[in-house]
């Protein structure tokens, strides 16, 4: 089944019957049929249906708000091989993760050319990405045998090349590049040799490979692990010389719909669209059985036993994830009782109840459920995984909750963990400390909700929290997270502005900017960063070009103290006014009323469904808060922090 | 009746033309056929080997000059046992 897990993507429900009528209904349709498309991109669409869906999509396209629940991505594509054919699977497949794609094409083998003249079609597009689709074959490589010293310097040579063409797509056309490392070929020069020896194609291109991915650390440009993803299938299968040879297409085209998903989820990553927590069925998803019928010692878990391994490495991967900062939860048909008593009793369970952040075992249909985890953890519903090995379960998820992604699994549990991983639900462009941090986080933050219930009394109860907050300006430390939040935060955020680090820096050093990162810490943990605000100066104005809030800390009272903060500093700095304003999304009503519950009052400027909100600096006045302020100047990290109390 | 290789052929051209109401004939050719450029001819003839089983060479690629040639072609390679 492996291979055709890849080329079926077989995580993905099968495509319908009628699939070919749906697209032709979407052309009709009048209004915004982004919620049909992304539904119909949903499905395990091979390359003829993809460019189905890529042609119907684009025939709306032109119509206004035909797209507009989906988010707009414009896609520049360069190339040293034919990428034209990539076009339409990678438009249907950006719908999958909910974006409405554009691509904009270069001539064929216009890659320098391309980069460099500004008036270029890629260039003048103004693309937010562009894709260096680079084969091998297009790249100076060739090299003698058997001189390490000569193949370095060719390969430095290769990426001297590529670092112009990155640096002038940068310049011409403010876009981030996605650079593909390469697939290398499968016939060998000696043997087993060819990985040791100096000058090979195997040795040159690894090298390559591994030198380009390394000097992307801490760069804004992404890689795409196309090597990664060919020696997954299979090199062999994926090179395919007949097609290069008719059209130079650079490998088979069973495997463009893994290609472009690949793609799409790196692109869906810079829009914040990464998933970020795991719910798990417990009866036969994390063990052999049923707990209830079967009891602690019927149930099949542990070594020993090909089915009890299954399981084991289901547990194994779900506690890799959350290491690598994705949430766990439970949700369960079962008494909450016995549900436990695995996690309590059983010696070879693996995860444990302190890893999840919610357990929910009841009677209550599945969707109900998720949607309750969804909230007791402050996340949409588009974070959400739900791995369940019930098909009829699966279905009702998915018909409930179309947002919550819900991996098709195969029969047999021993690949449960390959399909589940297949599927990319929780790429991530960075590994930044707070991820490794962020399950205890949503997990604390889940005891705080249980908390507050059975306190009552939401200013009591915040007291007892024992908050600090940190306030700080931008700085080169805390950048990376800060261009994480700015580009992953949807549902606190006023204005939903996205930037690059490189804009981040930038601002860093601009005067008319003031801007905050803002942390807390309380008694449950560091949460992190959790805040951050952007505010640019026109004449004694503030205008409040961000902001915005991580959920974690909804109702700690933070946004009372950002803006107190703001004010103590808008007077030091002679601003007489404070203007916020709104620009509403799909994903930002919670923010709606933010400007209006801090006291702002609201501007008779209404500008294209946007409000706008001013505040007279001379009229705010101060009140208590349950939290300790900490400042830290710029430059100032290691000295004394000013510390006083609110 | 209706040869069996056409009426299969038929529903492999509809997908890849995204046209339902496309009828073919051994006459037809390339010029007939909107959008029947260069890489929609490759995705064409991957979908008729992958839904026969067969294998074409480029340069019996290059030598259809319509459907009949296709059919034909098919046909022989399906004699032939080249079933993959």
């Amino acid at each position: 089944m492996s291979e055709s897990l890849y080329t079926e993507l077989q995580w993905l429900p099968r495509p319908p019957e009628d699939f070919a009528k749906r697209c032709r209904v979407l052309r009709e349709a009048a209004g915004d049929v982004g919620r049909e498309v992304r539904a119909l991109a949903s499905f395990g669409l091979d390359e003829n249906k993809l460019s189905r869906l890529a042609n119907a999509i684009e025939a709306v396209r032109g119509r206004p708000d035909a797209l507009r629940s989906l988010t707009p991505f414009r896609l520049g594509i360069v190339s040293n091989a034919t990428s034209h054919f990539m076009v339409p699977a990678l438009i249907a497949t950006a719908a999958r993760y909910g974006i409405a794609l554009e691509c904009v094409e270069a001539n064929y083998g216009q890659l320098m050319q391309e980069a460099l003249d500004a008036d270029s079609t890629v260039n003048r597009a103004r693309p937010d990405a562009v894709l260096v689709a680079l084969d091998y074959r297009g790249l100076a490589l060739d090299v003698p045998l058997g001189d390490a010293g000569v193949v370095d310097a060719a390969v430095e040579r290769a990426l001297d090349e590529l670092r112009v063409v990155r640096d002038a797509l940068r310049r011409n056309s403010g876009a981030s590049c996605i650079l593909q490392t390469l697939a290398r070929p499968v016939e060998a020069s000696f043997g087993s040799l060819d990985l040791a020896l100096p000058g090979t194609r195997r040795n040159v291109i690894d090298l390559f490979n591994r030198k380009l991915s390394a000097g992307l650390a801490g760069k804004e440009d992404l890689l795409l692990d196309v090597a990664g993803l060919a020696e997954t299938v299979g090199l062999s299968a994926w090179h395919d010389p007949a097609l290069w040879n008719i059209g130079k297409i650079p490998f088979a085209n069973a495997y463009l719909p893994i290609y472009a998903d690949l793609t799409c989820r790196l692109i869906a990553a810079m829009r914040g669209k990464s998933r970020r927590c795991l719910v798990l069925d417990l009866d036969n998803t994390l063990w052999g059985g049923v707990i209830g019928d079967d009891g602690l010692e019927g149930i099949v878990l542990g070594q020993g036993d090909p089915q009890g391994e299954a399981f084991l490495a289901v547990q194994s991967a779900a506690l890799a994830l959350r290491e690598r900062g994705i949430v766990l939860a439970v949700s369960s048909k079962n008494s909450d009782e016995i549900a436990r008593l695995p996690f309590r009793d059983h010696p070879e369970m693996l995860l444990h109840e302190n890893h999840l952040a919610v357990f929910q075992a009841n009677w209550n249909d599945k969707a109900t459920n998720i949607r309750a985890i969804a909230e007791e953890l402050s996340l949409g519903l588009e974070s959400l995984v739900f791995l369940d090995d019930n098909p009829a379960e699966r279905r009702l998820v998915r018909d409930m909750l179309p947002e919550v992604a819900v991996p098709e699994l195969p029969e047999d549990p021993a690949f449960y963990v390959r399909t589940l991983l297949a599927a990319g639900y929780f790429e991530a462009l960075v590994f930044s400390p707070e991820d490794q941090k962020r399950a205890d986080f949503y997990q604390d933050n889940a005891r705080r909700v249980a908390l507050q219930r059975a306190t009552g009394d939401l200013d009591a109860y915040l007291e007892t929290l024992g908050m600090t907050i940190t306030f700080q300006p931008f700085d080169e430390i805390g950048r990376a997270r800060i261009a994480q939040l700015i580009n992953k935060s949807n549902q606190f955020n006023l204005t939903t502005r996205r930037y690059t680090e490189a804009q981040v820096s930038e601002m860093e050093a601009d005067p008319n900017c003031f801007t905050l990162q803002v942390r807390l810490v309380d008694t449950f943990g560091d949460n992190g960063m959790i805040s951050v605000i952007i505010c640019r100066r026109e004449a004694d104005d503030w205008q409040v070009d961000t902001w915005l809030m991580s959920c974690r800390v909804l109702g700690r009272r933070v946004e009372q103290a950002v803006l107190q903060e703001l004010v103590s500093h808008a007077r030091k700095l002679g601003i007489t006014r404070i203007v916020g304003t709104y620009r509403p999304t799909e994903r930002n009503r919670l923010v709606e009323d933010h400007y209006a519950k801090l006291g702002f009052t609201e501007c008779e400027c209404p500008t294209e469904g946007s409000t706008q909100w001013s505040l007279d600096v001379a009229n705010h006045k101060e009140t208590s808060l349950p939290m300790k302020v900490v400042r830290i100047a710029p430059n100032d990290i290691h000295a004394a922090a000013q510390v006083e109390s609110m | 009746m209706e040869d069996p290789i056409l009426t299969r052929l038929t529903s492999i051209f509809r997908e890849v033309f995204d046209d339902d109401e496309l009828v073919l004939k051994p006459e037809l050719t390339a010029n007939d056929v909107d959008g029947w450029d260069s890489l929609v001819h490759i995705r064409l003839i991957l979908s008729v080997q992958k839904a026969f089983g067969v294998k074409f060479s480029a340069v019996e690629m290059n030598r259809l000059k319509n459907v009949g040639d296709l059919i034909a072609l098919t046909k022989h390679k399906q004699a032939a046992g080249v079933v993959t």
